[in-house]
């Protein structure tokens, strides 16, 4: 009777309900987890796991707060089922930094000040060393479209492109 | 504390140390909003009204409460009947009983998703459920969808009993406009009747949201001796427990507000919507209550602000000299009274010198969602039509438009149109650095065009704590309330290091709870560096003087034989044999003169240093599918004193970005029964970075004398002049003179093709 047309409900770890055992690779390490038949792979991170440096923004893909890389692609993981993840390897930003060693692009994301509220952050960083994965030397312009679909509202992405930008030479310096 | 301003020599004011939680931020340990839980806790959801307006005969909600996994179900009847009334308060007020209201509707929904339930349970799916179960008998009423409607004689009233308060000419009896506001000056005939030219037109904005990517979230926790815990993802802590406690009528001092991360707010997160429901939905349930809210209830349910009808007339001489200007607004207020048009009458015509001026303001409600707060509440509105004028004003008289508005530009002494006078302000300053920017002479191709606006803000003042705690390292934590949005605790920590002499990265700052930092409004109104700093800058000062106070008892000598330059107390007058002592040493020796160093300060400023800026955009219009791209743009503003800059050219590109956004591509859609038929951002299309190009600041730095660094806020201001600075481009660009927003494709195309007609 809410009348507001389809609403995505996140799953919450239900007792009662057949659960789907799944085998996944979560930053380099085997986990396993239960989940729901349609609960997304961001509430089996946020929820099942307590992994909640994955953020949720809006739940239907435009946001990309929820980025994450899946088997080597960067995915909004509120679109992508938990029981999808099985078998194979799921990237967050909780895997990214090494030790106390930060990947350059979260060390220029401080550097530049990318950041004001820092709610959008983790889902640009992964999409940002997705990007630099792919083009170690990005323009401006491929920079801002590949990142096109992670909303930031308080920066204006000025900063977050120059410290991404940034972020590539230092790479390619350090490939040298 | 004043007076201190000119000439300093800073240290670490001014530099650009990395924030202190900049390394949970980017690692994703940083706990925001929905980051929070607790063993045991339910999940909550509001039930939302499929009518925009209805009356609400009954409610009842056996059949879901039977719902296996509910844990408990409230409405309105389960709070105390706050009644509805304005309590004035400075230069707007609050009604506790429409607070109530809009968090839970009482008697009547006012819009389409206005919450009349809630529901918690072992899972939000069984929550979601179980609301549809609520059985409610709705007397289903003629929703008022526009201002033309609320606004007509025979318009359906939403407020029976609401008469009009305020200024002017007023409608007898109940109406749908809340309130009137009027500013008056001069002689508004004569002023038109000695103006050689009149410019004039009608302008509209359509509702927009703040579009903070966090949605709301917040955590309660109801104990069994009656306190509670509350983790909400708010600008104030202490304003989320006053609104509870009076709200839910409890005692404000049983309940402690922790402010969790905040992701995005804009003005957007200073309301509270779900923090009374949860805490009375954990007192039922015996169990915490989560609540987050879905991206579409934050379309639907909060923010956003005001869509406008407006008319303005602005009167010049052949030479330039603007004397007289008229305007009345019309914004709406959504489902209860409180629009921003009060700020927008007080800032419209206020950048320029006008002796004749009459402001008409009018507070309309009608069957939309409440309007929260948005940067600069009204002003970006109300600067849409008055710079748009000045730009007609400009080409009509040949003039360049930056000269026209130097020719105009209120300065210090310059009398307000809302009543005070300015003291030191950069209007003129930061005209002329947008002037002298390579940008404004840059080449423009075909297509292409350039706009300029300016726009004010008057900034805040208000209430802030700190308290500032030496370690024994030498080392130094300070502690406010403020949570922090933009940078903040990196700009107190600075404050708090220049008064220290030592380095930023040796203060830890810190927001607490409001259990455990003095009061602090709100993150809000550009306040936090300007009131905030100001009391982490006199704790600091105290601070200084117990340790001066320390190194006099080592010595042995008088305090005044000890000053304090750059992290040392050195001895002085006749004690200079003393040499000196570093802080690190003074406070390795708490333990034996006196104790540990600590000191609180509180401020309460009245005002605050109002903050101009003048915008440079160019833009290319495809006349083929009137797409308009942001080629290059500019953001000129007084700062006063920029703390740490890089977050200072954060607010500027920022609130650019939103205006853009604002200005070309967002807004409400509607259909005939008042749907919001894009709740998501998908079709709610807010900039993405392959939007915009980089976004250029010029800091300018006129100091304000009401802080001790000369700091004003910078926040609110960068937002006001886009909406003018984008349409006066694109009447560059294409000799169309836009006066709806947004200028969307279509509406640019139809324009084009209305002009060529």
């Amino acid at each position: 009777m809410t009348g507001l047309g389809p609403v995505r409900p996140r799953v919450g770890r239900e007792k009662n309900v057949a659960k789907i055992r799944v085998e996944t690779t979560i930053n380099g390490e085997e986990t396993e987890l239960l989940c729901a038949g349609q609960e997304s792979l961001l509430d089996a991170l946020r929820d099942g796991l307590g992994m909640t440096g994955t953020k949720e923004g809006c739940t239907t893909g435009d946001c990309g707060a929820c980025s994450v890389v899946l088997d080597g692609r960067l995915v909004p993981s509120c679109l992508v089922l938990a029981a999808e993840a099985n078998g194979r390897t799921v990237q967050t930003i909780e895997g990214l930094a090494e030790g106390s060693k930060l990947t350059a692009v979260q060390q220029q994301f401080l550097e530049h000040g990318a950041l004001q509220c820092g709610i959008c952050t983790p889902g640009f960083i992964v999409a940002a060393e997705k990007l630099l994965e792919k083009n170690p030397d990005p323009t401006e312009q491929e920079a801002r479209y590949f990142l096109a679909g992670n909303l930031c509202r308080c920066t204006g992405y000025d900063k977050i492109i120059r410290a991404v930008l940034d972020a590539a030479a230092v790479m390619r310096e350090e490939r040298a | 504390m004043s007076g201190q301003s000119e000439e300093r020599k800073f240290k670490q004011v001014g530099s650009r140390p990395i924030r202190h939680d900049g390394l949970e931020k980017v690692t994703g340990r940083a706990r925001f909003g929905a980051d929070y839980t607790l063993p045991g806790a339910q999940e909550g959801v509001f039930v939302r009204s499929p009518y925009a307006h209805a009356r609400i005969l009954s409610i009842d909600t056996s059949r879901a409460e039977k719902v296996p996994g509910v844990r408990a179900v409230i409405t309105a009847a389960d709070f105390p009947d706050v009644p509805m009334g304005w309590i004035p308060a400075g230069s707007t007020g609050i009604d506790f009983g429409a607070n109530q209201r809009t968090i839970l509707a009482r008697e009547k929904v006012l819009y389409h998703g206005h919450a009349f339930a809630a529901v918690a349970a072992s899972t939000r799916e069984i929550a979601l459920a179980a609301g549809e179960l609520i059985d409610v008998e709705w007397e289903v009423l003629t929703p008022v969808l526009s201002l033309e409607q609320a606004l007509a004689p025979d318009a359906p009233i939403l407020h029976e009993g609401q008469e009009t308060m305020g200024d002017g000419d007023k409608p007898e009896g109940d109406s749908n406009i809340s309130s009137q506001v009027l500013f008056e000056g001069g002689d508004i005939e004569a002023g038109f009747a000695e103006s050689d030219l009149i410019v004039e037109g009608h302008f509209d904005t359509p509702m927009v949201h703040q579009g903070y990517i966090e949605p709301h979230a917040c955590l309660a926790n109801a104990r069994e001796d009656g306190t509670s815990e509350i983790w909400s993802s708010t600008q104030g802590a202490f304003g989320v427990k006053g609104e509870v406690a009076m709200i839910t009528g409890s005692d404000p001092n049983s309940i402690k507000v922790t402010p969790t991360e905040i992701g995005g707010g804009f003005g957007g997160k200073i309301p509270v919507y779900l923090e009374p429901a949860a805490l009375v939905l954990s007192r039922k349930a015996g169990r915490p209550v989560k609540m987050t809210m879905s991206r579409e209830e934050v379309f639907r349910g909060t923010g956003p602000t005001s869509g406008s009808r407006m008319w303005a007339r602005i009167g010049a001489r052949s030479d330039g000299t603007i004397v007289a200007a008229e305007t009345r607004l019309e914004f709406e207020a959504g489902a209860f009274r409180g629009s921003p048009v009060g700020a927008a009458c007080m800032t419209i015509f206020t950048p320029y010198v006008i002796p004749n001026f009459k402001i008409l303001g009018l507070d309309v409600v009608l069957n939309k969602p409440r309007v929260a707060a948005y940067r600069a509440p009204g002003a970006p509105i109300g600067a849409f039509a008055a710079e748009s004028l000045i730009d007609d004003l400009a080409r009509k008289l040949g003039r360049d438009p930056i000269e026209l508005r130097l020719q105009n530009a209120i300065e210090e002494g310059g009398v307000a149109k809302y009543g005070p006078s300015f003291g030191p302000i950069g209007f003129k300053q930061t005209l002329e650095a947008a002037r002298n920017h390579p940008h404004y002479k840059a080449e423009l191709g075909e297509h292409q065009g350039r706009g300029v606006a300016a726009g004010f803000w008057f900034n805040a003042g208000m209430q802030s704590s700190a308290t500032v705690s030496v370690n024994d390292d030498g080392s130094a934590v300070v502690r406010t309330g403020n949570p922090d949005i933009g940078g903040s605790r990196a700009s107190m920590a600075l404050m708090c290091a220049e008064e220290l002499g030592i380095d930023v990265t040796r203060v830890r700052p810190l927001v607490g709870d409001t259990d455990s930092v003095g009061y602090c409004d709100v993150t809000g109104g550009s306040r936090v560096t300007y009131a905030t700093g100001m009391a982490v800058i006199e704790a600091t000062r105290q601070v200084v003087d117990h340790l001066r106070a320390r190194a006099a008892t080592v010595w042995n000598v008088e305090l005044d034989s000890v000053e304090w330059q750059d992290g040392n107390a050195v001895a002085i007058n006749g004690a200079a044999e003393k040499g000196s002592m570093s802080l690190g040493e003074i406070a390795a020796k708490m333990r034996m003169t006196g104790g540990p160093v600590v000191a609180s300060a509180s401020v309460n400023p009245p005002a605050a240093g109002p903050a101009f800026g003048v915008h440079l955009c160019d833009v290319e219009v495809d006349p083929e599918t009137g797409v308009t791209r942001v080629l290059r743009y500019t953001v000129a503003q007084d700062a006063g004193k920029a703390i740490h800059p890089t977050f200072v050219e954060g607010q500027y590109q920022g609130g650019a970005a939103q205006g853009i956004g604002w200005a070309l591509n967002e807004e409400y859609l509607w259909d005939e029964e008042g749907r919001v038929e894009n709740p998501g951002f998908l079709d709610y299309r807010v900039p993405v970075a392959s939007d915009l190009p980089m976004i250029d600041t010029i800091i300018v730095e006129v100091p304000n004398p009401l802080h001790p660094y000369g700091v004003r806020g910078v926040g609110e201001t960068p937002i006001v002049p886009p909406l003018g600075t984008v349409a006066n481009a694109m009447r560059d660009a294409t000799g169309v003179r836009f006066r709806s927003l947004p200028m969307s494709p279509p509406r640019v195309l139809d324009a084009l093709d209305g002009a060529s007609d």
